[in-house]
């Protein structure tokens, strides 16, 4: 009998420090870029360009633009898709047609972002003949999707159906109902899954690696190669020089700031029940 | 006078003939959208059995069996590759699964609700850091770490599998947490008047009961795992060899296509990258409709009852 007692503190113990050392894991993260990254962090990172190596100084202005570049495509190109698409899963399907795009939805979700990188190169690279960061937005896009629209569905079925019922009694069709009532209804929750799912591409790597590329300087427009944070931390830590192992530090601190600022803001100001599960 | 009532019925026609086909053309537009991801799904598999064709043709089944990758000679066996993902996968879930099933139960049947939300919100950060990060934090700290350890390079198989896990944990808690948080109250009360304590109803009723979510989340995980790229990059080694030592450096397929792609001068070296982008994503497509079918059965299951 005590002996039983004694197995369920120690095993429940031990789930504790389980929980304790994972959540410790995002501390660890933190207090490590903190650390290395502010004291690399200056306000000439913030405005200037890269410097060759071995020069000091010198920033990731065009990385940070060329990311807020990337992302606006994406924005504009695989959200819109995306909710729409949510729309009728939620509102319009019927039959088994939905089950099907929801459960490729869910695949899609799934294949490896290099994958996709893979797809967009095949796709906009080879027959542009050059990286850009249009490719490299059609590969977010690619990602972006398939999260937005099982977000828009989600909380599209969250709205109760005595609203959607109430406007059709008073002689509202089927889209005015939709339009008008159910998506401001589920606005709020849509957002959050939206920002969230930005968020999560914002900070990809393998996808950009060869669509957008890199660039050491400004590119004008959306039809050169590119510049972006993420693939600037993997190129500037894999290199030798002390000097962009720095600016690496420091990048990936304004990275994560950015994500943590997108989630935390997302979940807490819009609606707290947003998870992000794949 | 007497038009007027029979232009206005006809006039209402017209506008609820509108309306209606405002409601037709509503479905036309969001169907079309929503085809979009099985015309971009078609799209992606077309594009990557397309643009492997060259390698295919030319290796047929034993790309899959040969160990030697030598762009230069022009021969491309995958082996290392599919060694090498599979081996860092798989050490990865044996660290992360019971972290995070221990995690996930404490979360469920120990904490309360606040505490279990608030940690569960903080777990859920992690996986919204970007791989690169991890790598990042991979290579600076945890290579020259294992070195100190007595690891011959810091980086390997094994480095890249810690990274790895650490990556997969918030996946596998917060799934796992779901499905346990899904099992009837009834379930556990039944065990504890039996005597039960609350450990053995957790270990013997509460575990078995959501079995189907928690296995749900760890194909999951090795999903994401075996398609993780930037992190295993940066800390494997990028050695194209089979090495007997987990300390050797490694290779994966998602780190070579990286590494290579834009190297790839000759038609038959990007297509052989192509042809490790088709495998990855067979291997994936498998575990993640696994994965999918298993936690619907859960889910579906919690809610009915």
């Amino acid at each position: 009998m005590n002996r039983r007692k004694i197995v369920n503190t120690v095993m429940f113990g031990i789930t504790g420090l389980c929980a304790l050392l994972t959540v410790s894991v995002l501390f660890f993260i933190l207090g490590y870029l903190l650390w290395y990254g502010g004291r690399s962090l200056s306000w000439s990172f913030l405005t200037q360009l890269p410097k060759p190596p071995g020069e000091a100084g010198g920033g990731m202005a065009n990385a940070i633009v060329g990311t807020g570049k990337l992302l606006l495509l994406t924005v504009l190109m695989g959200v819109p898709a995306g909710f729409v698409a949510g729309v009728y899963l939620s509102e319009f399907g019927s039959g088994s047609f939905p089950a099907v795009v929801r459960y490729t939805a869910d695949l899609l979700n799934g294949v490896p972002s290099i994958v996709i990188g893979i797809f967009a190169y095949a796709l906009v690279v080879m027959p542009m003949r050059h990286f850009s960061a249009l490719a490299g937005a059609v590969a977010l896009s690619m990602m972006v999707i398939p999260i937005t629209m099982r977000t828009t569905e989600q909380f599209l079925r969250a709205v109760p159906q005595s609203l959607r019922e109430a406007a059709l009694a008073l002689g509202a069709n089927k889209w005015q109902t939709v339009a008008t009532v159910v998506i401001p209804a589920g606005f709020r929750g849509i957002l959050t899954g939206t920002i969230l799912g930005v968020a999560r591409v914002a900070g990809e790597t393998a996808p950009l690696l060869f669509t957008s590329f890199g660039n050491q300087y400004w590119s004008s427009g959306f039809n050169q190669p590119t510049a972006s944070l993420p693939v600037m931390i993997f190129t500037f830590a894999v290199s030798p020089y002390d000097d962009w192992h720095r600016q690496a530090w420091a990048a990936a601190l304004v990275l994560l700031a950015l994500m943590l600022t997108a989630n935390v803001a997302a979940r807490l100001v819009f609606s707290p029940k947003v998870t992000q599960n794949g | 006078m007497a038009a007027e009532p029979v232009r206005e019925a006809s006039r209402a026609r017209g506008f609820f003939g509108r309306l209606r086909a405002g409601d037709q053309a509503a479905t036309l537009i969001t169907a079309t959208f929503a085809s979009s991801v099985l015309v971009l799904t078609a799209l992606l598999v077309y594009e990557l059995f397309h643009g492997s064709a060259l390698s295919r043709d030319k290796f047929g089944w034993a790309f899959l069996f040969t160990k030697i990758w030598d762009p230069v000679a022009g021969e491309f066996g995958a082996l290392p590759f599919i060694y090498g993902t599979l081996a860092t996968s798989a050490l990865a879930l044996a660290m992360a699964v019971p972290l995070g099933l221990g995690a996930a139960v404490f979360l469920s049947e120990l904490a309360p609700p606040r505490i279990s939300d608030a940690l569960t919100f903080v777990i859920e950060l992690l996986a919204a850091v970007p791989s690169v990060i991890y790598g990042l934090l991979g290579v600076f700290i945890l290579v020259p770490l294992m070195r100190q350890a007595g690891a011959p390079y810091g980086v390997g198989v094994f480095t890249a599998s810690v990274v790895l896990a650490v990556m997969i944990l918030p996946f596998i808690v917060s799934i796992s947490r779901e499905a346990l948080l899904a099992v009837p109250r009834e379930q556990r009360e039944a065990a504890l008047a039996l005597g039960a304590t609350h450990w053995e109803s957790t270990w013997q009723v509460v575990i078995p009961f959501a079995r189907l979510g928690i296995i749900g989340s760890v194909f999951l995980a090795l999903a994401r795992a075996l398609g993780e790229t930037m992190a295993v990059t940066m800390v494997i080694g990028n050695d194209p060899k089979i090495h007997a030592s987990l300390l050797a450096p490694g290779y994966t397929i998602a780190a070579v296509i990286a590494n290579e792609f834009t190297e790839a001068t000759a038609d038959l070296h990007l297509s052989a990258l192509i042809e490790l982008g088709l495998v990855l994503f067979f291997l994936t497509m498998l575990l993640n409709g696994i994965a999918r079918l298993l936690i619907l059965s859960t889910t579906r299951r919690g809610t009915a009852q």
